[in-house]
């Protein structure tokens, strides 16, 4: 991975229908997207994830704003004359053809000479591990094969970018894990920049070197994994990725002033206004009463490596805590005992609402 | 599988095709019986008074290339019905040509009109089939002829000042025959191509496909069946068609229809008449075989 930007969207607008039922699927959108990057678009569905895929594809043209690929302007270029290539979330596999046809489609269309394309291919089939089923119908295939012989046909033509449209969404979990490791696996071997677009955050967490969280058509917020997990921008994002507490109260000089009138150390905060914070559940610890915020035990739900224990605060706010389960499995609390809360260093993170 | 259940499966089969006895019945003597009889009658002897004398003869057969020359005393090829058949074929194939280039497109434009309205376009295409064929034939007849709507609004118009000879022409039958098959095409290409998963055309744009050579190789490839199908449903009843060929076509652009027609009316050669029959049903069977084995041909061979 470099600097060197491959991808670049500038104030992309993307607007469906006419008048006052006109939505817009793409808001004023601005991302860069690095050269052999593993770039996530995060979000959930009608969030404008695929919209944004489907342009830089070109099979949508934008209503306002510019794509850039290594710098020259591609938004009007037709899908056939970019160097971008899709993996379709259904795969779109060519049924007349056979598992190496479709592979070789894309080198054909490009003239590329009989030799090239009949090594090419075969060095896909080798790639993908599908070597055996080369004059299949895809229609003989696994959901699992079929993934691989769309990932094939679009990595063969060498594109610049390749672009996946929830590709794992119609495998079961099993064979979503080993994808996965597959898809990182091509794209380190490659090098191609993949722009991987998912509503699953873990699929995001595991997998991307950066990760765009997409809402209602905005790009929320761009980072790593950790900087996504761990420094959430605002609500959306806190909520979207992972799960959360969220606490709200009065901000005064490095600390939230809660509804019970306890205080919560948030370094860095500035003294003025309302301010919400965001705190992990793993980040919750319980102490003595006296040694923290006061909390009720509510619910306690086992998930066997760790138990959610749902606590409530004084003035009602509920906030999760995970534990690592003992090995007896009891926690060791009981409904409605009186304890401390206290959250781990730099775990209180300030949100924008 | 347990063989008890094996056979009561078996049993049940068959007690499932005894059901369809009464259909196959009513198929042995209202199709291959005619058929048997038309045979049957191809060896026969003429009687100048029309039927047959059941007396065995080649004749029929014979006079299908040759003629009798009473000059000559001997047969002569017949040119006349070598020319018949040769534009029976001839228009036929230019027809389903037509009838497919003319119906692609407009199966392709239903297919692709929101679900809702589609059915309506389907009506609209099945329309012409409410009326009698003879009507419709008659009403091309009134476009086509040198007073009719096309001449008058071409002669309004001033791009021509004679009128287009274009009734009692092959042209006037091939449009005819266009018209009346159109349907025939029209619906089985629309029934593949609906099915037809579009998504496959973004992927083959963005595999670099133009649009003329996804049409090429993504689109015509897949919708093939129905090609074939509309073209055969085209195809056959074009070659024995017998109402267009004889209103439009003026009687004297014959195809075998009207030529078989002849022989039993007033050529009063029924063996001659039959023995067409045959050979017709002999041409449409040979054209299919070769149509279905090159439409095939290409299923399963390697294309890189």
């Amino acid at each position: 991975m470099s600097d060197t930007v491959t991808i670049s969207a500038r104030n992309v607008v993307k607007a469906f229908g006419q008048g006052a039922g006109q939505v817009r699927a793409l808001d004023d959108v601005s991302v860069n997207i690095r050269q052999g990057e593993f770039f996530t678009l995060l979000g959930p569905s009608g969030c404008g994830k695929t919209t944004l895929l489907r342009l830089i594809a070109g099979f949508e043209m934008p209503t306002g704003g510019t794509i850039l690929l290594d710098g020259a302007d591609i938004t009007t270029q037709p899908p056939n004359k970019r160097p971008v290539n899709t993996v379709f979330q259904s795969y779109a596999l060519f049924p007349h053809l056979t598992v190496a046809q479709n592979i070789a489609f894309g080198l054909e269309m490009l003239g590329k000479p009989a030799s090239e394309v009949k090594a090419r291919t075969a060095a896909m089939l080798a790639l993908v591990k599908l070597e055996a089923m080369a004059g299949r119908k895809t229609s003989q295939l696994s959901g699992g094969q079929q993934q691989r012989v769309a990932l094939a046909r679009a990595l063969a033509p060498q594109p610049k970018v390749l672009l996946l449209d929830e590709p794992l969404s119609a495998l079961d979990l099993k064979l979503r894990k080993e994808m996965q490791i597959e898809l990182k696996r091509l794209q380190l071997e490659t090098g191609i920049t993949f722009i991987f677009v998912t509503h699953d955050q873990e699929e995001a967490l595991t997998m991307s070197d950066r990760i765009a969280v997409m809402s209602a058509g905005k790009i929320q917020q761009v980072g790593s994994a950790k900087e996504i997990y761990i420094h959430p921008k605002n609500r959306f994002v806190a909520s979207f990725i992972g799960e959360t507490n969220f606490l709200h109260g009065k901000a005064e000089a490095g600390a939230l002033r809660l509804g019970t009138g306890e205080r919560v150390e948030v370094p860095g905060l500035a003294a003025g206004g309302e301010a919400t914070v965001s705190v992990r559940p793993e980040q919750v610890r319980l102490v003595l009463p006296s040694d923290g915020l006061k909390a009720t035990v509510g619910a306690l739900v086992y998930f066997g490596t760790d138990t959610h224990c749902h606590l409530h605060l004084a003035d009602g706010t509920e906030v999760v805590a995970r534990l690592q389960s003992p090995a007896t499995g009891e926690a060791g609390l009981a409904q409605g005992q009186a304890v401390g809360l206290r959250f781990a260093e730099g775990a209180v993170q300030r949100v924008e609402d | 599988m347990s063989p008890a259940e094996e056979n009561a499966i078996k049993t049940s089969a068959r007690n499932g095709w005894l059901l369809s006895l009464p259909a196959l019945v009513m198929l042995a003597f209202a199709a291959t019986g005619p058929l048997l009889i038309v045979v049957w009658y191809s060896f026969l002897t003429a009687n100048d008074t029309g039927n047959v004398i059941h007396q065995f003869s080649t004749e029929g057969w014979v006079g299908i290339l040759f003629t009798y020359d009473i000059f000559e005393d001997g047969w002569v090829l017949a040119d006349a019905h070598l020319t018949i058949f040769w534009r029976s074929v001839w228009l036929s194939l230019v027809t389903t040509a037509l009838t497919f280039a003319i119906g692609f497109p407009t199966a392709w434009f239903i297919a692709t009109r929101p679900a809702k309205e589609r059915a309506l376009w389907l009506f609209l295409i099945t329309i012409p089939f409410w009326t009698n064929l003879l009507i419709r034939t008659f009403a091309i007849n009134e476009v086509i002829r040198n007073e009719g709507l096309l001449n008058t609004l071409l002669i309004w118009a001033g791009v021509i000042e004679v009128p287009l000879q274009i009734n009692y022409t092959e042209t006037a039958v091939l449009i005819g025959m266009t018209y009346v098959y159109l349907p025939l095409m029209v619906l089985p290409l629309y029934a593949t191509i609906e099915r037809f998963d579009m998504r496959l055309l973004e992927a083959s744009y963005d595999l670099y496909a133009s649009r003329w050579r996804t049409l090429r190789r993504v689109i015509l490839p897949i919708v093939k069946p129905g090609i074939i199908a509309g073209s055969i449903l085209v195809f056959v009843p074009s070659l024995g068609a017998y109402v267009t060929p004889r209103i439009l076509g003026g009687g004297k652009n014959m195809m075998i229809g009207n030529f078989i027609e002849l022989q039993f009316l007033q050529g009063k050669n029924w063996p001659l008449g039959a023995a067409l029959s045959v050979t017709l049903l002999i041409i449409v069977t040979a054209a299919l075989l070769v149509y279905v084995k090159v439409a095939n041909r290409d299923r399963g061979a390697g294309h890189g």
